[in-house]
């Protein structure tokens, strides 16, 4: 029951996608009111039917239905509730489902919004977002479907998983489930998906936009300004993911770090950094009436860089950690990656001369073309980590030999470009538009620079006395007092007129949103260098084999093996518990640490959980590797010292908080913006 | 005639400005081209089989490679005092068509293990045990071949496939 109603919702759903898409274009061109009005109204029902057919794997989950494929693969009677809820995103055919499901609710959003200044936008809008919804949909159906059964052949004797009943077969229910893998049993993993797909969905909204501004040749701000803050959410939901991500690797893991340039790392990163250069260069278009190709290729390939991500992520091409079953979606994704990409960079090239720029960059030195720099550095960031990435299929489709690099090519690469990134981002918002001049510019920056001496001086008697390092903290500490020293100036002018600092600070922001958001977010970023550089370069590690009471010594720390206790718990799990305390230099007791070793007995997993002492200078990280069956004394632990690494998060959280005030929707400019006609906005609000 | 001059000059000086764009664009794109060059020329590594690497003798060795295969259950020895494991992989083929054509990663990793024609090779690693180093895995590996055969792992990335999807389970309810 649950299962016909959640695959006829499906299939409706596809129904609806593919007829809104259709009628869309083909209505939209004749001015067809009536039609559009009908293509829209499928495209917002996609969602009440895309919620019906994921609520009905959610609840065959949760009551266990194990006949289902899906079901008997991702959950089983040992997991608790949330955890099957979760399921729908812990495998392949539910995620596909997840995906479409979430495209459907932006799509529909979308839809509902006002449509009065650009209605002629509108078909084109629903046909972008609809296709792709039906592409994904489509993947859902055909391919990887969560609602087949399995059923038992009376003739072979065989398993097989089909959507209806074959032949000579009786249903087959298996008396548990294969459960979720371990690995994803955590509250990073049940949530990082979700933002990650959030993240992906919410830049198919102003790549839906600029396509139906390149088929309309309304190729004005309009579609940049109507998708502002789509873009922004979208980012949003993709930059949390990341930092999600990277902390479910720290925690769960148990490799001690956050990022390993995994091919399925990259692909959720690389729609991030053309986003991220998108983001930055659509203001020089608002602003000054340049870059307008530009911003379209961006937007293109950061549309096809999410299909692609999704891809990766989804097919296996690459071996990863993160890799999934292989399946036979990998040449569907390809297929569709190239066709839209093949489509819009077309149209792109068919308006080319409407999309000339307005006025001309003057100065080398302007703030125009710090963006160019910017944007030049995040595109080649990019490529890098696409070419890291596809580099072992393109070696072996051109010499036939499997090579790869690791992650000392990507720290090679992006290395020093993230560090001219990260200087720029400090420069930049002091340089004029159009022209400045050295003079003024070093005006504004000789304050953060005196600052940064004995902020290094400081850094080297901390115990960074690495080149290298101080290198590294130098760019970060200048950035960091130029980005203060921007607050400090908005500040002064306000307290001027009366207001204690802290009023000031809280107006000037919220009279600014995007332009001290945008701060706020290059705060976050220097906060975050200063975790990945002191992480990253001073890391120090050490693994003992120890009897119990014997100690280790690592930076300064001393690790006392007390005891390890084996217990069962009631969910299926065969938990190993070491007790061990940790000492600082001067003998004082600091911490008592458990690290863990949880052994899956369904799936005959093991899963490892670091015991950390967490403070602001660094974590001490254990790992229980190894110990001697029960009645011996001996346990293994590897043991990390991360300094700085909860500046990571710390940074990540800055980071998403001037996100937020830059999305937030500002009651004033939203006055402005319906108040004025289009050709006027041309240099409102932006920065 | 003045006018014109002036224009002119300026149309000059417009496309002088814009010369200097692309040039600097240009400079830029190579110099990022050149990096991404020679950091791949310094750390690329070759993915081979053992097969392969077998094959190719005292050619590759102490060369980074990597190599993938299926790891032999019974010669898994680890000693947690010196963090020192040992074990034996047998051959398994890179290409995934290959692999999808023999009945899945599962499958080709099973008969890896049983065929005992299948080129094998010893392995060290000096670390901890991975949680999934179990007979039937594969071992993704990172390292270089000494005079001996014997390859020394740097990285250990296991890859279990039954603890994905993929495969079905074999209880029934009655």
């Amino acid at each position: 029951m649950t299962l016909t109603l959640g695959l006829t919702s499906l299939f409706l759903a596809f129904a609806c996608a593919l007829y809104a898409s259709v009628a869309a274009l083909i209505a939209g061109p004749r001015k067809l009111n009536a039609w559009i009005d009908s293509a829209r109204n499928a495209a917002i029902l996609t969602w009440p039917l895309l919620t019906l057919a994921s609520l009905a794997v959610i609840i065959m989950l949760v009551q266990g239905q194990y006949q289902v494929e899906y079901v008997s693969d991702v959950s089983s009677l040992a997991m608790p509730w949330y955890l099957k809820v979760t399921a729908l995103w812990g495998g392949q055919a539910g995620s596909l489902l997840f995906w479409s499901w979430l495209m459907s609710a932006f799509a529909s959003a979308a839809m509902l919004r006002r449509w009065d200044r650009d209605r002629s936008l509108m078909p084109y809008v629903i046909a972008v977002s609809m296709i792709t919804l039906a592409f994904f949909i489509l993947l859902c159906l055909f391919v990887e479907n969560p609602f087949r059964r399995l059923w038992l052949s009376q003739a072979t004797g065989e398993v097989n998983p089909a959507l209806f009943q074959p032949a000579n077969s009786t249903l087959f229910t298996p008396q548990d489930g294969r459960g979720l893998n371990p690995l994803l049993r955590h509250p990073g993993m049940i949530i990082h998906p979700p933002m990650l797909y959030l993240g992906f969905v919410g830049f198919v909204v102003p790549y839906a936009f600029a396509v139906a501004a390149l088929i309309t040749g309304r190729t004005d701000d309009e579609w940049i300004r109507t998708t502002r803050r789509w873009t922004l959410v979208g980012w949003l939901f993709l930059s949390l993911g990341l930092i999600l991500g990277g902390r479910w690797a720290y925690d769960v893991l148990g490799w001690g770090g956050y990022w390993g340039w995994d091919p399925v790392e990259n692909a959720a990163l690389l729609p991030w950094l053309t986003g991220t250069a998108f983001l930055h260069s659509v203001m020089i278009q608002e602003k000054r009436g340049m870059l307008k190709k530009w911003n379209m290729v961006l937007i293109i390939l950061t549309y096809a860089l999410v299909i692609f991500g999704t891809f990766l992520t989804r097919s296996g091409v690459l071996s990863s950690v993160h890799a999934f079953a292989q399946s036979a979606i990998g040449p569907l994704f390809f297929g569709f990656i190239g066709i839209t990409f093949t489509i819009s960079m077309s149209l792109l090239f068919w308006r080319w001369d409407s999309l000339a720029s307005e006025t001309q960059m003057d100065s080398l030195l302007s703030r125009e073309a710090a963006f160019l720099l910017n944007n030049l550095l995040f595109l080649g960031i990019a490529f890098a980590t696409l070419w890291g990435t596809i580099y072992p299929l393109i070696s072996e489709l051109v010499t036939g030999q499997k090579i790869t690099v690791g992650p000392p090519y990507y720290n090679r690469v992006n290395g020093p470009l993230l560090a001219i990134l990260v200087l720029l981002m400090g420069i930049a918002p002091l340089i004029a538009w159009r022209k400045a001049s050295f003079k003024s510019l070093s005006k504004l920056m000789w304050i953060p620079a005196a600052l940064t001496i004995p902020t290094l001086i400081l850094f080297y008697f901390l115990g960074a006395a690495h080149p290298v390092a101080l290198g590294a903290y130098a760019i970060t500490a200048f950035v960091g007092y130029t980005t203060l020293s921007e607050f400090a100036r908005g500040m002064v002018a306000r307290m001027r007129l009366g207001e204690n600092p802290l009023i000031a600070l809280i107006n000037l922001s919220a009279r600014n949103r995007r332009r001290y958001g945008g701060y706020t977010i290059h705060l976050g970023v220097v906060v975050m260098a200063f975790g990945v550089i002191g992480s990253n370069l001073f890391q120090t590690e050490t693994q003992a084999t120890l009897a119990q009471g014997e100690t280790l010594s690592i930076g300064g720390f001393t690790l006392r093996f007390d005891s390890v206790a084996l217990f069962p718990t009631n969910d299926n799990r065969e938990v190993t518990r070491a007790t061990v305390t940790v000492f600082d230099s001067s003998g004082r007791l600091i911490a008592e640490l458990h690290p863990r070793r949880d052994f899956f007995l369904d799936s005959g997993q093991p899963m490892t959980i670091p015991g950390v002492r967490s403070t602001f200078g660094e974590d001490f990280y254990v790992i229980l590797v190894d110990w001697q069956p029960i009645g011996s004394t001996g346990a293994t632990f590897k043991v990390y010292v991360n300094p700085l690494i909860n500046l990571v998060w710390t940074g990540g959280l800055i980071f998403i908080l001037g996100t937020l005030v830059a999305t937030w929707p500002d009651a004033d400019e939203e006055k402005r913006y319906a108040a004025a006609p289009a050709s006027t906005l041309a240099t409102a609000g932006a920065d | 005639m003045a006018e014109t001059i002036a224009t002119s000059g300026t149309i000059a000086a417009k496309s002088g400005g814009r010369m200097k764009f692309i040039v600097g664009g240009l400079l830029i794109i190579a110099a990022i081209g050149y990096l991404i060059y020679t950091s791949i020329g310094s750390t690329q590594q070759y993915f081979f089989t053992i097969q392969e690497l077998k094959e190719r003798g005292s050619s590759v060795v102490g060369d980074n490679v990597r190599v993938s295969g299926a790891v032999i259950g019974e010669s898994i020895q680890y000693d947690a005092q010196a963090l020192e494991l040992r074990f034996a992989v047998a051959n398994v083929p890179a290409d995934q068509k290959e692999i999808d054509a023999l009945g899945g990663l599962a499958v080709v990793l099973n008969v890896a293990v049983n065929d005992p024609t299948a080129a094998r090779m010893e392995v060290i690693y000096i670390g901890v045990k991975p949680d999934l180093m179990k007979g039937e895995a594969q071992a993704i590996m990172d390292g270089h071949i000494d005079e001996n055969g014997l390859f020394h792992a740097d990285t250990l990335l296991m890859k279990c496939p039954t603890r994905y999807e993929g495969e079905l389970p074999t209880q029934a309810a009655p």
